[in-house]
């Protein structure tokens, strides 16, 4: 087990690096430079040179490049070339928020999907079913951005609602930082709860048709644990993996969410980064994102092989 | 009367699959006394799974149900039994193995986890005395290393393992009644005979009555007392064992009979008989084996035969043994 989590975290390397060269040469390609964004209507080719040479973009690419990645590998990703302010600390405090919110959502998806899967096979074909696949359905149709939208409006006129400016803290104000978190999270609880509502339902249909159950009810044991013990178990598994793929994406940062409810999370920091062609914020960032989305992916293949003893690693 | 463990009267299992209505068991009858192995032997598709299945209270939902007919376990109606009190029959007092082994066993949970839920459920054992236990069942199902096994998974024993598992589980609680739905088919030739001999062993030191289902005429012959040859949904014949080989009387045993290999008669060609089993949604007016009949008459496609008693302990469901 412990080889073949070195294993894993050795091809991080080639991945992770895969990823940044690729995000380096899109930032290249892409018109617009950091330099007339900043220099705005004052941008004259002489101001802009000097500018460039300032933050380098004049030198080749590989040495650009060289020069980036050599500070990440002693933990120096660099300032923004927009406010000069040092990008790792800022993402790691943007992070903290995004975490928070991922975890929030999940845990309001899994309260919601998990019982609503598991009901909707137990009584597949019935009215309960269908109504819950319905509602399921419309979880996965609608945009994150027209729920967050539609639950704003309605919050505001009935429940004089409003979303939050500015945000606090988990450790500032706890409640203040849940209230704020709460509609946010329910937003990206509820459209993450659709698939994973469909996935669970299906799963667990799929295992109650398996010999084993039988085998169970014929030992005489009652329907619920038939159902919590023998199916669900095993029905968990593939689950699992929607789970991670949801947790990964939504640690990412959720860009329209924040943007709607004026988060200050990660997602934001990639989308300025971006539109001003901040290079040195765009890579730290998606470097940061797809170091945790490989580390999600990687505890989702360990809690497989501890959930499914079948699955073995060594 | 006294010694039947398991009376079914007249039992029909129907499946109600859109606007068709599948007739799996039509109108069984039969009786296994104490200690007693009784074998139902028939081609795939004839109504042996879902004959034992209604027994056990498990016939598939929500499509099928029991329409008709009772069945009595040791004098108690098991039929419309509250699914509470048929909880405590169910692993308890009769216990089923299945046909496939690789599939029957959950893949999460330990062989020990496993043999000891029946008894923690029934018997109200300790977890530490129902290890025991446990550890003592596999030994007597040929375990030597019982003791690392119940710390293993399905998917690390062989086939043959698992079945020895199955009946190690089943065995757990000492049923009166072990049903075995073809428990031999899904495995090879030499760990088939090792599993017959096993639950032959198992029922002496049980000294439980077995319900046996069995495609295998050659297994008949190794283990039951009596055996019932059933054909679309219904029991076609039924005698002792001895009689069936000697004296089989209703054209599709004797099909069955002659379609099995004999080692004297060397490569010699196999009969068959023509044509297959009659689906459960449109069974033939008359004798449902009358389009397969070597024999047949014209009485036998206008009304069905009854199953009669021909001699004292023979029955069978076929116009040439009825005087008209
Ligand atoms: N779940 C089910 N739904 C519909 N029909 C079924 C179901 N299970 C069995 N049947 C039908 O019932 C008949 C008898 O099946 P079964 O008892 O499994 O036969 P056997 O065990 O003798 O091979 C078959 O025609 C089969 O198609
Ligand atoms: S009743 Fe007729 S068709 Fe049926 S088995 Fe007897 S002889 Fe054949
Ligand atoms: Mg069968």
């Amino acid at each position: 087990m412990y080889t073949y989590i070195l294993r894993r975290l050795f091809l991080f390397i080639p991945v992770l690096f895969g990823v940044t060269v690729f995000v380096f040469l899109v930032m290249n390609i892409i018109p617009g430079d950091i330099a007339s964004i900043i220099l705005g209507t004052e941008a004259t080719p002489e101001l802009k040179e000097q500018l460039r040479q300032e933050f380098g973009l004049n030198l080749p690419l590989y040495q650009q490049y060289w020069n980036w990645i050599s500070g990440v590998f002693v933990g120096d990703f660099g300032n923004s070339l927009r406010t000069g302010a040092p990008i790792l600390p800022e993402m790691l405090n943007r992070f903290s928020l995004t975490f928070e919110l991922t975890i929030f959502a999940a845990i309001i998806s899994w309260m919601i999907a998990i019982p609503m899967g598991i009901l909707a096979a137990v009584k597949r074909n019935t009215k309960g079913d269908i109504g819950i696949r319905f509602v399921s359905l419309l979880g996965v149709s609608i945009p994150n951005f027209a729920l967050a939208t539609l639950l704003i409006l309605i919050l505001s006129l009935f429940f004089n609602y409003y979303p939050p400016v500015g945000y606090v803290g988990f450790l500032e104000d706890p409640r203040r930082n849940l209230e704020i978190l709460l509609i946010p999270a329910i937003v990206l609880g509820t459209s993450m709860a659709g698939s994973l509502m469909r996935m669970t339902r299906s799963s667990i249909l799929e295992i109650l048709g398996q010999d084993f159950i039988r085998t169970a009810q014929a030992k005489g044991i009652s329907q619920k644990m038939v159902l919590f013990k023998h199916a669900l178990r095993n029905a968990i598994i593939p689950v699992l993996t929607i789970i991670g793929m949801q947790i990964g994406y939504l640690l990412g940062g959720t860009i329209i969410v924040e943007q709607i409810f004026s988060l200050p999370g990660l997602g934001q920091m990639v989308l300025t980064g971006i539109n001003q062609r901040d290079f040195p914020v765009v890579q730290g960032t998606i470097l940061f994102i797809a170091t945790i989305f490989v580390t999600v992916n990687l505890i989702v293949d360990i809690l497989y092989s501890y959930l499914d003893p079948r699955i073995s690693y060594d | 009367m006294s010694d039947a463990l398991l009376e079914v009267k007249d039992l029909k299992t129907y499946f109600f699959v859109e606007d068709k209505i599948i007739k799996s068991v039509d109108g069984v009858n039969f009786t296994i006394k104490n200690g007693e192995t009784v074998a139902i032997v028939g081609e795939s598709g004839s109504g042996k799974s879902i004959t034992s299945l209604s027994i056990m209270g498990l016939v598939p939902k929500p499509n099928g149900k029991i329409v008709e007919g009772s069945i009595k376990f040791s004098g108690d109606e098991l039929v419309g039994l509250p699914e509470k009190k048929m909880n405590k029959i169910r692993g308890n007092d009769i216990a089923m193995i299945f046909q496939e082994p690789m599939t029957s066993l959950n893949p999460v949970f330990t062989i020990g986890n496993q043999i000891t839920e029946a008894l923690l459920h029934h018997q109200n054992l300790k977890k530490s005395e129902a290890k025991k236990r446990a550890v003592e069942l596999l030994k007597l199902v040929g375990f030597a290393r019982a003791e690392q096994i119940i710390h293993e998974y399905p998917h690390q024993l062989s086939g043959g393992m698992r079945q020895r598992v199955m009946i190690a589980m089943a065995m757990s609680c000492d049923p009166k009644l072990l049903i075995a739905d073809e428990p031999t088919t899904a495995l090879d030739v030499t760990i088939q005979a090792q599993i017959l001999e096993l639950m032959r062993d198992v029922k002496k030191k049980f000294n439980s009555s077995i319900l046996l289902i069995t495609h295998d005429l050659g297994v008949v012959a190794e283990m039951a007392d009596r055996v019932l040859v059933m054909y679309g949904g219904q029991v076609v014949e039924e005698t002792s064992v001895d009689e069936i080989f000697e004296k089989p009387k209703h054209p599709y045993t004797s099909g069955l009979l002659a379609s099995i290999p004999k080692i004297e008669e060397e490569r010699k060609r196999l009969e068959q008989i023509p044509g297959t089993v009659p689906s459960a949604d449109n069974f033939p007016r008359g004798c449902r084996f009358a389009p397969r009949c070597s024999k047949v008459m014209p009485r036998c496609t206008d009304a069905p035969p009854d199953l009669l008693k021909v001699e004292p302990d023979h029955k069978v469901r076929c116009y040439l043994y009825e005087l008209s």
